[in-house]
């Protein structure tokens, strides 16, 4: 089935199943930035944004998302450079596995929640694992980008 | 000659990592993201049992299905035995393991292999082989393996490669005894002596990116075959051996790496890629999905050990005894290895002691394989000393810190363990030139506020935060036995290529050896283009593990910088008709006397006008020594006494692990390394049911770290200089993973007298043992 989609503001039309996953469409197309670390929706690394909302993209059916915006770590590039910076200046960042996940979500964060306390940070972001860091200065990261004007 | 902390540019100082920003913006980097478009598919057919054997197995309507390739089953592939570990040559883990075998011995083992067009034609042709399994009684508890009428490896042809304890027809992998001294006289002599056991479970290694991997054929029919691998070397030549063909025909890419921790230490996909585009032709690609990352790759080795500390009353510890068990699952990756560590990079902290003795054995059961990870037998070992010195404190009515400050190794000591115990052999016996443990255990008990705290502080008549400690040790690789190299190649411009077979498989290696090799030739780390790595471009590299690659791979680097700058002032005095040594380099501009000439205008002369010639240096490394990061850890927890339910607030380490090459990286490695182990300590289990099967098969079923059980990490590092390290270094890839358990263990103790011998230490068990004490 054709499923006509924004991706980053671009009009796509994909040739889909109808059970087919949106992880698995963007990769297949060639969107690899999408990292699937479970497939089952319980890592958060392949989040993407559907009209600006994270969603695990490795449960949303292609198929659902007919008319919607999709936003890839490449369609915030600026924001992730950001991001990045953060994390470098924390020594947060390691195998960066989950990273592009993490961009997405701390993005949504900061457009859907203005000053968030701590809990409000740590509930948004506590589907998206790592397990490389000691987490604590990724929250210290994702602080300072919050801030940022 | 030591180098001047305060003078380094580049090292030891703030710098980003370099893939970091590229990374995060999504860069297509990993292996599944290299794997050809149109690449096979492969699944694979899994047992359903614990322990079986094959009566027959009939592929024909799978082979019959539109879009399969190829399904191979243990009579279509080469009957060559080989261990999965990923270790050197030769390998001190059993070769007990078939690529496909007409036994299987824990369910999740490999039965059958299918490639086909895609992954649902894949999974189609697996519902389609039929196979018929005699099923045997498998060995699920690892304390009745020894000796069990069940025998696991009943088959021909398995092997080791030299003396390691192998007897499968016992079910055991692997064996070792060791003893300085007469332990047994010298616990008749203590005034007192402790004896408790302790069981440490398995851990799954949980990296984000799953074990993948990719093959293809390039234009002289030579095999490529991407990996998410920490060791490409080893892979290459394990898999030209098992299958038979020349190292030179197969060519191994690690690209970026989504994390290891010593689970891509071994072979997972490999050999099943390798075939299938040999036979096919055809590119093609495996990636397990996150069950068979739980259920067919390998854990953390389960343990019980015993421990038995005699002391005298003024608190001087006379002998250790450590006896062990450990469960290797269904074939024996780092069997004997491992198990060596619990002794040998534990043991030694308490060096003083007149007698300590080693041994025990590594047995096989049904369960999923254990292998390396993180720690490798150090952090099973640590719980269960760690616990048993503070039972020994309390015993003494001593302050454990006291007990520790005490007996523990200090600096321009020894042990005579070094000597004896290596990993798989003979060891090597060194002195410590930096041990700066004592200033470790004295800063650490300052952050926490041990005077103040210890043992415990009631906060409510619920709720009571109780102080724990712990140290611990590793080391920085395998002396005479790993190798690391690197060469560096000048570019017009002056910049630098550097590769290495270094594995940076997310901590950073890269960075950092483009920190070291930029520290020498005093230019900018974003003037230094590194690459890693690749069998056939980058030089040899043992890879990612034993805490190896700064100060191995490191060394290597600094030396062929040292040699590049020694060429560049040779090359350049050629140029300015001077002698070189009146020549200087400032990394930027040659000089001598009132003669100069840029490194830009000498690295063009010397590709497009004068002298035509490429500038490159290999140089390589391996430890003569290898000097044990030391650290010392503190916990404050608060307990639930209603719940048993407890949060860690603060963990406070301080590390020596010599000079920082890079400070955040170097935290980086000792807070991820604490959250796992904390995570170890706390609540991760595999769990099984009666009849074999992975229960905790999942991230819903098998809970690592989040942002809500991480509350703070206090992280500190020891002013320390190694001397035989690149500009001071030791490794710091496992120490932060050693102390949790034990630090965790004695915190509870102190907050509710509930000591848990078994991890998890979870609130269930602290509430019944504190029903318990109310008895």
């Amino acid at each position: 089935m054709l499923v006509t989609f924004y991706l980053n503001n671009t009009q796509v039309s994909y040739d889909v199943r109808p059970d087919e996953y949106l992880s698995h469409t963007l990769r297949s197309h060639g969107i690899k930035s999408v990292k699937v670390g479970c497939n089952e929706s319980t890592c958060g690394s392949c989040t993407l944004l559907v009209d600006d909302k994270p969603v695990m993209s490795c449960s949303v059916l292609t198929a659902s998302i007919e008319g919607k915006h999709v936003t890839t770590v490449e369609g915030i590039q600026e924001e992730a450079a950001k991001i990045a910076y953060h994390f470098a200046e924390e020594g947060a960042d390691q195998c960066g596995f989950c990273n592009a996940g993490y961009a997405l979500v701390v993005y949504a964060l900061k457009r859907e929640i203005k000053n968030p306390t701590e809990e409000q940070i740590i509930d948004y972001i506590v589907g998206n694992l790592c397990r490389c860091s000691g987490l604590q200065s990724q929250l210290n990261a994702i602080k300072a980008y919050l801030k940022e004007e | 000659m030591a180098v001047d902390k305060k003078k380094l540019k580049v090292v030891n100082n703030k710098t980003h990592s370099i893939d970091g920003q590229g990374l995060m913006q999504g860069r297509s980097y990993y292996t599944d993201d290299l794997a050809e478009q149109n690449s096979l598919v492969i699944k694979i057919l899994r047992s359903p049992h614990a322990f079986a054997h094959i009566k027959s197995i009939d592929v024909s309507e799978a082979q019959k299905l539109n879009g399969v390739a190829l399904v191979l089953t243990y009579k279509d592939v080469p009957h060559v035995s080989f261990s999965r570990a990923g270790q050197g040559y030769p390998e001190p883990s059993p070769h007990d393991k078939f690529i496909l075998d007409e036994y299987v011995r824990y369910v999740g083992d490999e039965v059958a292999m299918v490639a086909a067009v895609d992954e649902r034609v894949a999974e189609e042709a697996l519902k389609l082989i039929k196979v018929e399994y005699e099923v045997l009684e498998p060995v699920l508890d690892f304390e009745t393996a020894y000796e069990n009428k069940s025998i696991i490896h009943p088959e021909d042809g398995i092997k080791e490669m030299f003396p390691i304890g192998f007897e499968p027809k016992k079910n055991v992998a692997a064996a070792y005894e060791m003893e300085v001294g007469d332990v047994e006289k010298e616990l008749a002599k203590s005034d007192v002596i402790v004896d408790e056991t302790f069981y440490s479970q398995a851990q799954a290694h949980a990296m984000l990116e799953t074990h993948s991997s990719n093959a293809r054929l390039d234009a002289h029919n030579r095999l490529v075959i991407y990996s998410s691998t920490q060791t490409p070397f080893h892979m290459r030549r394990i898999m030209a051996t098992t299958l038979g063909l020349p190292v030179s025909k197969i060519r191994f890419i690690k690209p970026r790496v989504g994390g290891g921790f010593g689970g891509k230490q071994a072979f997972h996909g490999e050999m099943f890629c390798a075939l299938t585009t040999l036979r096919t032709g055809k590119p093609s690609k495996l990636v397990y999905t996150r069950e068979e990352v739980f259920g067919a790759s390998y854990t953390r080795h389960p343990m019980r050990i015993r421990m038995r500390i005699g002391a005298m009353k003024d608190g001087r510890i006379n002998a250790i005894d450590c006896r062990s068990l450990s469960d290797t699952g269904a074939y024996g990756e780092h069997s004997l290895t491992v198990f060596m560590i619990v002794g040998s990079k534990v043991l030694p902290l308490y060096n003083k002691v007149d007698a300590v003795k080693f041994g025990g054995q590594v047995v096989y059961t049904n369960h999923v394989p254990a292998g390396a990870y993180r720690g490798y037998g150090a952090i099973q070992g640590n719980y269960a000393l760690e616990a048993t010195i503070d039972i020994l404190a309390e015993k003494l009515g001593m302050d454990p810190k006291v007990l520790r400050e005490k007996n523990s190794m200090k600096e321009k000591e020894t042990s005579p363990i070094f000597e004896i115990m290596g990993e798989g052999t003979k060891g090597t016996a060194m002195i410590m030139e930096s041990c700066k443990l004592p200033y470790c255990i004295k800063r650490g008990a300052e952050l926490i506020g041990w005077e103040k705290n210890w043992p415990r502080v009631k906060v409510s008549d619920t709720k009571v935060r109780g102080y724990g400690m712990a140290i611990a040790m590793q080391g920085s690789g395998i002396p005479f036995m790993d190798m690391g190299s690197c060469s560096i190649k000048l570019n017009d411009g002056g910049s630098y290529n550097v590769t290495v077979g270094a594995t940076d498989i997310g901590q950073g290696s890269d960075t950092l050896i483009a920190q070291i090799v930029a520290e020498e030739l005093q230019t900018s780390v974003d003037n230094i283009l590194i690459y890693s790595s690749d069998t056939d471009l980058t030089p040899f590299d043992c890879g990612a593990y034993a805490s190896s690659t700064t100060y191995i791979s490191g060394n290597a680097a600094w030396k062929a910088a040292i040699k590049m700058r020694e060429r560049l002032i040779k090359e350049a005095a050629e140029y300015l008709s001077e002698k070189p040594e009146n020549v200087e380099f400032d990394g930027k501009i040659f000089t001598s006397k009132d003669k100069q000439v840029s490194l830009y205008d000498l690295s063009v002369q010397f590709l497009y006008n004068k002298n035509l010639h490429q500038v490159s240096i290999t140089e390589s490394y391996y430890g003569h020594v290898s000097p044990p990061p030391f650290m010392a850890a503190y916990a404050e927890v608060e307990v639930d006494l209603e719940t048993g339910e407890y949060e860690v607030l603060n963990y406070v380490t301080v590390t020596d692990c010599g000079t920082t090459i890079n400070p955040m990286l170097a935290r980086g490695q000792v807070e991820g390394g604490i959250v796992q182990g904390l995570g170890m300590a706390c609540f991760e289990d595999v769990k099984y049911d009666k009849k074999g099967n992975l229960l905790s098969n999942n991230f819903l079923g098998y809970h690592i770290p989040t942002h809500k059980e991480i509350h703070k990490l206090t992280s500190e590092f020891a002013d320390s200089y190694e001397p035989t390290g690149p500009f001071g270094a030791k490794s710091v890839g496992e120490i932060g993973i050693d102390t949790p358990p034990a630090v965790i263990c004695n915190a509870i103790y102190n907050a509710t007298g509930v000591r848990v011998h078994n991890l998890p230490i979870t609130p269930e068990k602290i509430l019944k043992g504190l029903k318990e004490l109310k008895k």
